[in-house]
């Protein structure tokens, strides 16, 4: 025998007294290090956390100014006593959660094309930890992106308490989470950059100008919006921010009033959020289907 | 046991009848496109502890193979079996005993070799306790241990090939594939990565199975089997498959190819073939050979060469067609833009 062969009967021997993993904690792991990857990379390229920025502010300084002093105050209803900047601050929140969660997808046909996807697909793990870390970590992104924005609340005039902002936290992420999982979703079944970008503008402008980021939902929509602005997943995550970053200093009934109604009935937050969640679980669902398909 | 070892290296084994059982096999391996067949029944057998090439040109079914045997790609017909496992049958078992460098680059450059490498330890199950030392010792094998925490993208060409074996061979797998791991690299690239694979078979007792288009690296191999138009036409040792020639190989340029081809037939029995401006013919002995030719043929002979037979040879007579048929380069340099474009990134 040649010293190659006990080599390999010594590397063998070494293998075989390997512990074999337990399944469901290397999933467990491999969750975790697609979440981790995608947030160190977040991190690194904080320029682009900066300018992803720019798009929500300019909405609102022009749009929410420009329209602040056309429409007046009074805005939201009676009782109310708020201005187009305050109405659509909540919203632009949401825009930014809606946005940063799609495109974080993005990574997903990035690592396809730059290869990495590969490196994880032929990986000994089940292949959802794959879409599940990359859900997570493009709604981890997108909540941070949103919750940056709270910090401008004073100068919108409007007051924040701890307590709302808590409350924010959870609101934020489920809205992420349903968004990043569509975004996976889609990208899964995507090969190229462009076609994931054309798709993109088809579904996320309609999803953004539908969900009630810019406009209130209320009675007086022709009927054809009204069903589709149900329709749209993102107007069951805008409502609760809106009711709890203007709740905290407007009367409670008014809150409830500007609420997002279906058959007439104000959704409470509580079932909006479960709503959301169910969305995002089908999505993320979809997307593992997709990523455990082998040609 | 330990007796038993010795006893069986006490005696000698020829190298060809290695006791070992086959660490990769195929069978009637098909893989379809739709209409086009790809792969057309590929029988294999590889052993534990050699370096198997898979020769052929661009488009011969070589990455298609290793697609498959790696589980990337689930075959039409026939049927796999690495490390002992069915392929299509028992996927991520075998995944986590091969190690696997891609022909394309697989790295995440916004990241650092180490944060790369602890990537793989997570999706591999390296287990905690070890997955330090493990990085460490592949980083030392590379010789990237100093540029640790770099940024890939700051990476030469022939670093990240080296960072991409260490990764395959972070897991510690039984097998590592490498499809067209040399490709793009320059001869210097190339000799230190072979010397890291050789150092990979001697001291850690891996199997490699590799693709290449090089003739070359296919020379370093213990085993090849040259493929084309997806199938397998020979297979074997260099040596076996190069006195499948037959004797030398000798290159001739004359004042008149056409009269040399007529006279070369009647004089000597041996066809040749006019490529590129020269003649080419095998004979059993080149050095009694060429004063035969210069004395005896009418037409002026301007230069005359005689080598051994090399796997280009082999090759061509064979499957009719040189290796490097037109359009290879420019895939290479095509791939090598590719790169390019991805470093820039």
């Amino acid at each position: 025998m040649t010293t190659t062969e006990r080599t390999i009967e010594h590397a063998r021997a070494e293998r075989a007294a390997r512990p074999r993993p337990n399944p469901a904690w290397s999933t467990g792991r491999a969750i975790y290090i697609v979440w981790y990857r995608d947030l160190l990379r977040f991190w690194r390229d904080r320029a682009r956390i900066v300018a992803s920025l720019a798009q929500p502010l300019l909405f609102l300084v022009v749009f929410g100014t420009g329209l602040s002093s056309s429409l007046g105050g009074a805005f939201g209803g009676a009782g109310g006593s708020l201005n187009y900047m305050q109405f659509v601050y909540p919203g632009i929140i949401g825009m930014a959660v809606l946005f940063s969660a799609v495109f974080g997808a993005m990574s997903i046909v990035w690592d396809r094309e730059f290869g990495f996807l590969k490196e994880m697909l032929v990986a000994p793990i089940d292949r959802s930890s794959i879409a599940i870390g990359k859900a997570l970590g493009g709604a981890t992104q997108a909540m941070i992106q949103g919750l940056i924005l709270l910090v401008l609340a004073p100068f919108v005039g409007v007051t924040l308490t701890v307590g709302s902002v808590l409350l924010l936290i959870p609101f934020v992420f489920i809205l992420a989470f349903a968004l990043s999982s569509l975004g996976v979703a889609l990208a899964s079944r995507m090969r190229s950059m462009q076609g994931f970008q054309i798709v993109m503008n088809f579904l996320l402008m309609p999803i953004f100008f539908l969900s009630g980021a810019l406009f209130p939902l209320a009675a007086g929509l022709p009927l054809w919006m009204t069903v589709l602005t149900r329709l749209d997943p993102a107007s069951y995550g805008i409502d609760p921010l809106r009711r709890i970053v203007l709740g905290a200093a407007m009367p409670s009934a008014a809150v409830d009033k500007m609420g997002l109604t279906l058959f007439d009935q104000v959704l409470p937050m509580g079932l909006e959020a479960v709503i959301l969640l169910a969305f995002g679980l089908v999505m993320l669902g979809i997307a593992i289907r997709n990523f455990q398909q082998r040609d | 046991m330990t007796t038993t070892l010795e006893k069986a290296a006490a005696r000698p084994t020829p190298k060809s009848k290695r006791a070992t059982a086959p660490v990769i096999t195929a069978t009637g391996l098909v893989k379809k496109y739709g209409p086009i067949e790809a792969v057309k029944g590929i029988d294999l057998e590889v052993h534990a502890g050699e370096i198997f090439g898979f020769l052929g040109p661009n488009g011969a079914g070589k990455s298609t193979t290793i697609s498959i045997l790696c589980t990337l790609l689930r075959p039409t017909a026939g049927s796999a079996t690495v490390a002992g496992l069915d392929v299509d049958k028992h996927p991520a078992e075998v995944r986590s005993r091969i190690g696997l460098v891609f022909q394309d680059p697989s790295l995440d450059q916004q990241l650092t070799a180490r944060e790369n490498l602890e990537f793989h330890a997570f999706i591999y199950s390296v287990p905690a306790a070890e997955r330090k030392a493990r990085i460490d010792e592949v980083l030392e094998m590379v010789e990237l241990g100093e540029r640790a925490d770099s940024l890939v993208m700051t990476y030469s060409g022939g670093m990240r090939r080296r960072l991409e074996i260490a990764r395959g061979m972070l897991h510690t797998p039984e097998v590592l594939f490498l499809d067209e791991p040399t490709i793009g690299l320059d001869p210097q690239t190339r000799r230190h990565i072979w010397s890291y694979l050789r150092r990979l078979r001697d001291e850690l007792g891996v199997t490699l199975f590799m693709t290449t288009h090089y003739m070359d690296e296919a020379e370093e191999c213990d085993r090849i089997a040259i493929i084309d138009g997806g199938k397998i036409v020979a297979q074997g040792t260099p040596d076996e498959l190069k006195a499948m020639v037959g004797g030398d190989v000798v290159t001739v340029t004359t004042s008149d190819n056409s009269r040399a081809i007529g006279e070369i037939r009647k004089l000597f029995g041996v066809e040749a073939s006019a490529d590129d401006g020269a003649l080419r013919f095998e004979v059993a002995d080149g050095a009694a050979f060429v004063p035969r030719l210069v004395r005896e043929t009418s037409v002026e002979v301007k230069s005359v060469a005689f080598r051994r037979p090399s796997l280009d040879d082999v090759f061509l007579k064979l499957t009719g067609h040189a290796i490097r048929a037109e359009g290879a380069a420019s895939v290479d340099q095509l791939r090598m833009m590719g790169r390019a474009w991805g470093g820039r990134r």
